[in-house]
């Protein structure tokens, strides 16, 4: 994939604020007609990547194109390409929903019988039909985003950027919405997205960035990043806590790797580099020392292990995906 | 989210114009946005009644309290109403006040998330700017309305025919022009709303009251005087009472003497210094 055909591509970004460095040698390439996701750590510089792509702020070197077009030299040229929801509710409070998609469309110059008729419609889209007459102000967060997010959708970008988009959205508009990405995608759209949600990541991004300290950490497809970052995972459960530090003492020597041990569960759990003999050799030597077993499951790696283990820390206190 | 699946049917091809690369076509987009702006903010206005009302309240008052409380003290040179001496000051001074609103509704602006919005579109980055100074002369235009009314009520005439009366508007909307420039730097420069819309009126009250709004500057001690002459409200002020042919108007200082040439020049100068110190500050946003 060469630069020229890349739907975003970023070299060597730096921004500093003062004394912070937001992005340090921020490097990026997303194909076109992909989804691409970027993971990282709070303060790690992924709201500042996405606006200094989206023109919304200057960088102190490096470069970067999107849609084809230099971001320095050609703001208008990238801005006429993209859609945006940033990490926070871009919409006019005072005015009502409607008012505000029929605004940000006229502002695309759209013929004005097309705004009307495209706002309706996202409208509908977006579960605001109801609530379009009132101001956005009394929206509730999870409407607000909504209307956020139809905003930049009055036009079909062709490259679409958001920012933590399915933050404080209820299952359903989340669903909705991955729903809506993958539509878009399947008609060309690229999308780069951040998120604290691995799920999320997991579910829609064909590729992941990692972004720690400002830069690009480790890339990869989910699965990719799962194998090469985390590793399979014995679990077991013991009958008697009383048998709890024979069973860890077991588990180390057959796994060799750090076990954890959860007391109030009598839950045990250790990385295994090979399944099933590890499986095999420990059932076999809990036997032989009479443990009793109440269950044993062997887990795959999962994105928020290999994110810890790249990242060194947590995706952030939000991050609420399932282990 | 019911269906998603038209979602993709695009919308636009080809309906949305591609930005102008040739200048022609960047004013008319320039144009057309600020425009839409215009639009946008005085939806503003009319949203919130509550603040037309309390706005109005004020300069309504100015007119009562001083007209008819302390005017029969007043006096004005030559002869002629207090009342009808006053009202030329009152439009004015009513402009003046009018930058705290210009100035707290671009810190509103520019403080909220709606800003990445506009900056993100494909839309001319002066629409912001220039749809503000759009709604503001707007507003302005309804808010003379309204004083002139008023004003014909206490007594008030224009006394030189409707163009002189006009023209006298125009000059009028010229300063406050000029205050929207001051209060859009204003705005940027102290991005807080509920701060801005106050520091206003420390500096907006005196201005005021060192002017020849209240009392013709011939009858202030005469260093006061010449300060009050050489007010920027005092210009549009006294050419507006010339044009209107109310009372109050000549004097012996220069400035009074020429108050048409200071009512363009002040204008005209405040907005060639500020509009640059505004545009370079509102750039400043993409640091
Ligand atoms: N306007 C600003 N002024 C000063 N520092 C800033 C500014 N914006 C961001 N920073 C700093 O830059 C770094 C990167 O911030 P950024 O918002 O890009 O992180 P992020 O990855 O989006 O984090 P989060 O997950 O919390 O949204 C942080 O250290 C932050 O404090
Ligand atoms: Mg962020």
């Amino acid at each position: 994939m060469t630069d020229e055909t890349s739907a975003v591509v970023a070299r060597g970004l730096r921004k500093t604020y003062g004394r912070t460095t937001a992005l340090d040698g921020f490097d990026l390439t997303v194909p076109r007609g992909t989804v691409c996701g970027l993971l990282g750590p709070n303060g790690a510089g992924k709201t500042t990547a996405l606006r200094v792509l989206t023109t919304l702020l200057r960088f102190d070197a490096g470069h970067a194109r999107v849609a084809g077009h230099d971001v320095t030299r050609r703001p208008e040229r990238v801005r006429a390409a993209i859609g945006l929801t940033g990490q926070y509710a871009a919409v006019d409070e005072t005015l009502s929903g409607r008012q505000n998609l029929v605004l940000f469309g006229r502002l695309r110059h759209l013929p004005a019988r097309m705004v009307r008729q495209r706002s309706d419609e996202l409208l509908d889209q977006f579960g605001l039909t109801d609530v379009a007459g009132r101001s956005a102000a009394t929206y509730s967060g999870g409407m607000r985003r909504r209307l956020d997010l139809a905003a930049s959708l009055i036009t079909t970008p062709e490259v679409l950027f958001l920012d933590e988009p399915t933050t404080g959205l209820d299952p359903r508009s989340r669903n909705g919405l991955w729903d809506a990405i993958r539509t878009l995608v399947t008609g060309g759209t690229t999308v780069l997205l951040t998120t604290q949600y691995l799920e999320e990541a997991d579910q829609l991004a064909d590729r992941i960035s990692v972004v720690d300290a400002g830069r690009v950490v480790a890339e990869g497809t989910p699965a990719e990043l799962k194998t090469r970052f985390g590793a399979d995972r014995i679990e077991l459960v013991v009958r008697h806590a009383g048998q709890l530090p024979a069973a860890a003492g077991l588990v180390e020597r057959v796994t060799g790797g750090q076990v954890h041990v959860d007391r109030e569960t009598r839950r045990l759990s250790a990385p295994v580099a090979d399944r099933i003999t590890a499986l095999a050799d420990l059932l076999r030597a809990l036997q032989d020392a009479s443990i009793a077993v109440e269950d044993v499951v062997l887990r795959r790696p999962t994105l928020d292990e290999a994110f810890l283990n790249i990242t060194g820390h947590g995706a952030s206190e939000r991050t609420e995906v399932a282990a | 989210m019911s269906t998603t699946v038209e979602m993709v049917r695009r919308p636009s091809s080809g309906a949305e114009q591609a930005p102008p690369s040739g200048a022609l076509g960047r004013l008319r987009w320039a144009v057309v946005d600020g425009w839409v702006m215009t639009g946008r903010n005085m939806r503003h206005v009319i949203r919130s009644p509550e603040e037309i009302v309390l706005y109005f309240s004020l300069p309504i008052m100015f007119v009562l309290v001083f007209g008819y409380v302390f005017g029969s003290g007043m006096a004005v040179p030559g002869d002629g109403s207090y009342r009808e001496f006053l009202l030329p000051g009152v439009f004015v001074m009513t402009m003046l006040y009018g930058l705290g609103a210009t100035a707290s509704q671009i810190a509103v602006d520019t403080g909220r998330g709606v800003v990445d919005r506009f900056r993100s579109l494909p839309m001319a980055r002066s629409a912001l700017l220039t749809g503000r100074a759009g709604a503001d002369l707007l507003r302005a235009l309804l808010e003379l309305t309204v004083l002139v009314v008023c004003g014909l009520l206490v007594g008030w005439r224009w006394r030189n025919g409707v163009g002189d009366a006009l023209a006298a508007v125009g000059l009028i909307l010229l300063l406050r022009l000029a205050f929207t420039w001051l209060g859009i730097l204003l705005g940027l420069l102290v991005p807080n709303p509920d701060t801005v819309s106050v520091i206003v009126f420390p500096f907006a009250f005196p201005l005021t009251a060192l002017s020849n709004v209240f009392v013709a500057p011939e009858l202030l001690p005469d260093w006061l005087g010449a300060i009050a002459a050489w007010n920027p409200l005092s210009a549009t002020v006294a050419a507006a009472r010339e044009l209107f042919g109310n009372p109050g108007t000549g004097g012996e200082s220069w400035a009074a003497q020429h108050a048409l040439l200071l009512a363009v020049g002040w204008p005209v100068l405040l907005i060639a210094v500020l509009a640059p110190l505004a545009v370079r500050r509102y750039q400043r946003l993409s640091r």
